[in-house]
């Protein structure tokens, strides 16, 4: 068939109104990391499984490698760009990864942050079962998951004020 | 990996997609979550030149009690059901399947139309809406028909939808309460299609099992019924010798493809253990 038309779209990522002009088979991710220049948010497996391309689409975690950004069109859209404050303040969660050494090579760590990001706003307060369970749709092929499950109980201890045990339960 | 060219469209209603559909035919298929089609149509397996998005169509989402039956959108997501205190008070092996199907991300976008609309064989849904006696309603360019699940599957990827139709909702109906249930799913790892899945719902009545339904999910070209085994259960206590008759019976109709998760003898054989499990499972929840 010929080459299907362009289509403009739009949508807030982080925090900021964008637009662009799209074939409507460009991938959220191509959008986001070639015509944003946002290029946190990584490509890893591109079949849907290592979550290294999560994003934070209208409230839910999403897989940008499975999602056409034409799909995307006015949607509201978190990458790991827009975690920290402004001023550069990390955030609970980039805190626990630094301070619990919750990565090695590097390459999982926006899709598991923005993931859990996620998973602490509708658990703030999950068991390391839950956690365990809630990052499933990432793969982190360096730690063993060990330090990413205690990064993020750091941070809901952190978010939550309460007292954070290196030790799980 | 980057899909092939396509024209995507993004209809407001149902009338709407299916005129699409069926206008387009062969070259248009309709999109719902995307995670079985989207993957297939960047390895270039799929390549519409029409795409049919159904997330504009607001009478396709919604769980929804009507009478003795839960009627669910086809865009209900996963993630939906799973939120869901009617699913999960209603219909519980919904909610314990659902828990099973991929990972977090994918059940925010993967729909339950979608999941039993694909016809994948590795799909979990099929069997369990085989298992619960549900029906399928379906619209094409003339009008709406019902469908049961139980007569839904006709092979791998072949199902009883019409060029240009599409299934808009799944009524289920509710199982008595204080039933059991449960689905069991051998998978290699989170994410992964079942290697042997069997989901089982039941009533016991003074110590023995008044009545029984039993479905299998990846072990053969489309999700089967055992009523053979479900039969060989009902009126027994889920003895040693009946639960062995039931996973013969199951294992007789199995034929799993050998692949990855295994050669089809060994398929065979854990589809019979998941029966057992599944049996053992349902029974001692029975309230």
């Amino acid at each position: 068939m010929a080459q299907a038309k362009k289509t403009q779209v739009s949508m807030k990522v982080n925090g900021v109104e964008v637009e662009g002009l799209v074939e409507p088979r460009t991938l959220l991710v191509h959008f986001i990391r070639e015509n944003l220049q946002l290029t946190g948010t990584h490509i890893g497996c591109e079949t849907t499984h290592c979550g290294a391309c999560t994003v934070d689409m209208d409230g839910m975690s999403v897989k940008s490698c499975t999602v056409f950004a034409v799909q995307a069109d006015g949607a509201e859209i978190t990458t790991i760009e827009g975690m920290a404050s402004p001023d550069g303040t990390l955030s609970a969660l980039q805190e626990g990864f630094r301070m619990m050494h919750g990565l090695q090579c590097g390459f999982c760590t926006p899709g598991m942050i923005v993931r859990a990001h996620r998973l602490l706003q509708e658990n703030p307060d999950p068991t390391e079962e839950e956690i365990r369970l809630g990052i499933s749709g990432n793969l982190c092929r360096c730690t063993g998951y060990q330090n990413i499950v205690k990064a993020i109980r750091y941070a809901a201890a952190k978010i939550n004020g309460t007292e954070f045990k290196e030790a799980a339960e | 990996m980057i899909p092939g060219p396509f024209t995507y469209h993004r209809p407001g209603s149902v009338a709407d997609a299916v005129k699409l559909l069926a206008d387009f035919g062969d070259a248009a298929r309709p999109l719902a979550g995307g995670h079985s089609l989207v993957p297939m149509m960047k390895l270039r397996l799929a390549t519409p030149d029409h795409l049919v998005d159904l997330h504009d169509i607001a009478d396709l989402k919604g769980i929804e009690r009507q009478g003795g039956r839960i009627v669910i959108g086809a865009m209900t997501t996963q993630h939906d059901l799973l939120a869901s205190q009617e699913i999960a008070s209603s219909l519980p092996i919904l909610h314990e399947a659902a828990l099973q199907i991929a990972d977090p991300q994918v059940r925010y976008r993967g729909t339950l139309g979608g999941n039993v609309a694909n016809g994948d064989p590795g799909n979990d849904m099929p069997a369990l809406m085989m298992t619960l006696g549900a029906d399928y309603e379906l619209q094409g360019p003339d009008g709406i028909r019902t469908i049961a699940a139980r007569d839904f599957y006709q092979g791998a990827y072949f199902t009883a939808l019409e060029p240009g139709e599409i299934l808009t909702s799944v009524s289920v109906p509710v199982p008595p309460a204080g039933h059991g249930h449960a689905y069991e799913k051998l998978k290699r790892k989170v994410g992964d299609y079942a290697t042997a899945a069997a989901a089982v719902v039941l009533t016991m009545d003074g110590g023995k099992v008044a009545s029984c339904s039993i479905g299998l999910t990846n072990l053969s070209e489309t999700p089967l019924l055992a009523e053979d085994a479900a039969q060989a259960v009902i009126g027994t206590s889920l003895d040693e010798a009946a639960l062995k008759k039931a996973a013969d019976a199951a294992r007789a109709i199995m034929e799993p493809a050998g692949d990855g998760r295994g050669p089809a003898e060994y398929r065979t054989y854990v589809g019979g253990v998941m029966v057992v499990r599944a049996l053992k499972r349902a029974a001692a929840r029975v309230a």
